[in-house]
């Protein structure tokens, strides 16, 4: 078997399934959000803080962040170990992956600290 | 192991059928998406920081490029999520045979040209 040190769960089966179940969070968020923004007729700011100030509301929008983080983790893993390869580019290819990998990281990361900084700083 | 193995799927030589073109969409989209979630993440940061930035950012739509890019992230959206779904049935085992793929296949682009528009009627 081999072990690759860049994909997110350092197994193939464990990223299928997290693909999956992280898949089904970020829906349930963007169909609630659609709907509230649908409904909500001349939403005030008063109306947008309070929701967002909610303990459910920030504990919904943290776990929406953390299924996009996994869920573009192993996305653009894949992507990347598609494409990003010595066969198609040649033989630079591999460092250059490893660049892209650690910059996408990088800004999941970031995306998140970004999160919670704002649901935790109203 | 032989370094230089021979690939014996070319896909630059062959016609590619509409599976293939839904398939490679579904990436493009969550590339697109990643830088997405960027500017979500600044809207939301933007409204929820003061009655002022709320007001920028609803008034911020007035201008027909910043409409026209968040049509754009809706439309990704809207794109990989149905072709996500599609993925979700398929691991179910439905929609597995080659005719099935197809019909799938066309479903998914149906659906999102309807929500496309839709969105286009929402935001003008």
């Amino acid at each position: 078997m081999v072990n690759s040190v860049t994909n997110f769960g350092r197994s193939g089966l464990s990223d299928w399934l997290l693909q999956r179940v992280t898949a089904v969070v970020i829906a349930a968020y963007t169909l609630f959000m659609v709907v509230y923004l649908l409904t909500a007729d001349s939403l005030t700011y008063g109306q947008w803080v309070s929701l967002h100030q909610s303990l459910w509301m920030r504990l919904f929008s943290l776990f929406a962040v953390l299924s996009v983080a996994i869920h573009a983790w192993i996305g653009l893993w894949s992507v990347l170990t598609d494409y990003v390869t010595v066969r198609l580019l040649g033989p630079k290819a591999t460092l250059l992956r490893l660049l892209l990998e650690l910059g996408m990281i990088t800004v999941t990361l970031a995306y998140v600290i970004w999160a919670i900084d704002i649901l935790w700083g109203i | 192991m032989q370094k230089q193995r021979p690939v014996n799927l070319d896909i630059g030589t062959i016609k590619l059928p509409v599976t293939a073109y839904i398939s490679i969409l579904h990436r493009v989209s969550g590339v697109i998406l990643f830088l997405v979630v960027g500017f979500l993440l600044w809207l939301l940061d933007t409204s929820l920081s003061s009655p002022e930035g709320f007001a920028s950012v609803q008034s911020g739509f007035d201008s027909p490029l910043a409409r026209f890019v968040l049509w754009g992230s809706l439309a990704a959206l809207a794109y990989h999520s149905v072709a996500g779904i599609r993925h979700l049935i398929m691991d179910f085992g439905v929609g597995e045979s080659l005719e099935g793929g197809v019909l799938g296949a066309k479903l998914v682009a149906a659906t999102v040209v309807v929500l496309v528009l839709l969105a286009g009627a929402w935001l003008w």
